[in-house]
């Protein structure tokens, strides 16, 4: 895997045209297949029970899919447990069993060697002044990650002198935000948070107090939940206007992936579509048989990445509904699978996205 | 004679490792990310900070991933003109 990876970090992270991936994905995405067979004794007897024979090379819609709730009911790892060196942990909503996805010291390297490729092809190479549109206090407890924290301190590497916009009652730091801005007055600003966070406790909350911050030229990325913010009728045009209303001159980029693939992350472009990188892919299925849907055609979401080498999570079926828009020909340039995501599918467990917030 | 109070670069490199994550000089040589329970992703960041305050630099994105152990830290500080 590492040689495959190497080759794919030399090259830009949205290249990869249809038969090439494919070719490649089939090669790739066996190999992690026979590694987690013969490491993971759990997949290793789900694959047994399917009869399934790892020995052999699939395409891609053929490769074995575990629900991402499985990461909820066992310890899944391909690794001695002396090698795991963090635990990431979706941050469920109270009562609920959370996700433990267990990482070796190779496997954050690549997530964070990822990343930085995919999020560099939007903001470039040089660390920007990051202001992140949360508390410090998300930081805490270390040993037992949340998403939340992971998602800030990954985010981190590409800010320089960081600033948190909230204190720690989640409430607007206006002061601090205001000082951070003018001393980097003039420099492009780099703004990280969580999707309805920001839109509660830094929109709605700048709008109540009639202030705009006239950010001269700014990058937003966000992730997270979109149900909370539906169900106020809010969509990502109205967001990105809402947001560039109180922020100013703020370029909006929502991104979507989950605890159990962390760093393979899929980013929305200029054009509204979430796109699939050199890293990851999409399978959109029929609920009924899991057939795989065609384009336009509503289904369930499998994400696919090349990242999991210490836990079985290279191919996961989720619970969000999602259609494929098209492939290697969106208008923004970017080759590879593009798809919308219309959130969790009627009847699926309620779950916690990073931007759950317990008021306590 | 007054003693004069100039750190060197090592002793200023140094301190950012054991103030940020409560070591002693000993364990510095063999130190690895990962390695101990407080460098981890959140400390990593916080040790950039420091290193970058302490000398002044700021690092290439790479490099903050690359930066791995206390001593590719030496050597990568020869590439932003810091002689240790």
């Amino acid at each position: 895997m590492e040689e495959i990876l190497d080759r794919l970090l030399q090259a830009p992270p949205y290249s990869l045209e249809k038969e090439e991936k494919r070719a490649l994905y089939r090669e790739a995405l066996s190999r992690l297949t026979r590694r987690h067979y013969a490491a993971c004794p759990e997949y290793r007897k789900i694959l047994d029970a399917l009869g399934f024979d790892a020995q052999a090379d699939y395409e891609p819609e053929e490769q074995p899919m575990l629900p991402v709730r499985l990461f909820k009911e066992y310890e899944l790892l391909s690794v001695p447990r002396g090698e795991i060196v963090k635990t990431m942990t979706s941050s469920g909503t109270s009562g609920q069993k959370v996700s433990r996805i267990f990482l070796d010291k190779v496997n954050v390297k690549n997530q964070t060697r990822v990343l930085t490729e995919i999020i560099s092809s939007y903001i470039g190479r040089k660390r920007l002044p990051l202001l992140i549109l949360d508390t410090r206090l998300a930081l805490r407890d270390r040993s037992m990650f949340s998403a939340r924290g992971a998602g800030i301190v990954g985010f981190s590497t590409f800010g320089r002198d960081t600033a948190y916009a909230l204190n720690e009652n989640m409430e607007l730091d206006l002061p601090a935000v205001r000082e951070f801005l003018q001393k980097h007055e003039g420099e492009s600003i780099l703004l990280f948070g969580y999707t309805y966070m920001i839109w509660q406790y830094v929109v709605c909350a700048l709008r109540e107090a009639g202030v705009s911050l006239s950010i001269g030229e700014g990058r937003l990325f966000h992730i997270g939940g979109w149900k909370k913010l539906k169900d106020q009728a809010v969509d990502s045009r109205r967001y990105n206007e809402a947001v560039r209303e109180v922020l100013g001159n703020v370029a909006v980029y929502n991104y979507y992936g989950m605890a159990e693939q962390l760093g393979s992350v899929f980013v929305e472009c200029e054009h509204g579509h979430m796109h699939c990188s050199n890293y990851s892919d999409v399978i959109i299925r029929r609920p009924a048989d899991f057939s795989t849907s065609g384009a336009g055609e509503r289904g369930l979401i499998e994400l696919i990445s090349l990242l999991p080498t210490s836990y079985p999570g290279h191919v996961l079926l989720t619970e969000d509904e999602g259609e494929i828009l098209g492939e290697d020909d969106c208008p923004c340039g970017r080759k590879g699978k593009y798809f919308k995501i219309h959130g969790r599918i009627r009847g699926a467990e309620i779950r916690g996205c990073s931007d759950t917030y317990e008021r306590h | 004679m007054r003693e004069i109070n100039i750190m060197t670069n090592l002793e200023k490199y140094n301190e950012a490792f054991t103030t940020t994550f409560g070591i002693g000089q000993d364990a510095l040589e063999e130190l690895e990310y990962q390695g101990i329970a407080a460098w981890d992703s959140v400390g990593h960041m916080q040790l950039i900070a420091a290193l970058e305050e302490a000398f002044d630099i700021m690092f290439d994105t790479d490099d903050i991933i690359d930066l791995n152990s206390y001593k590719v830290g030496k050597q990568m500080l020869a590439k932003y003109e810091m002689e240790i």
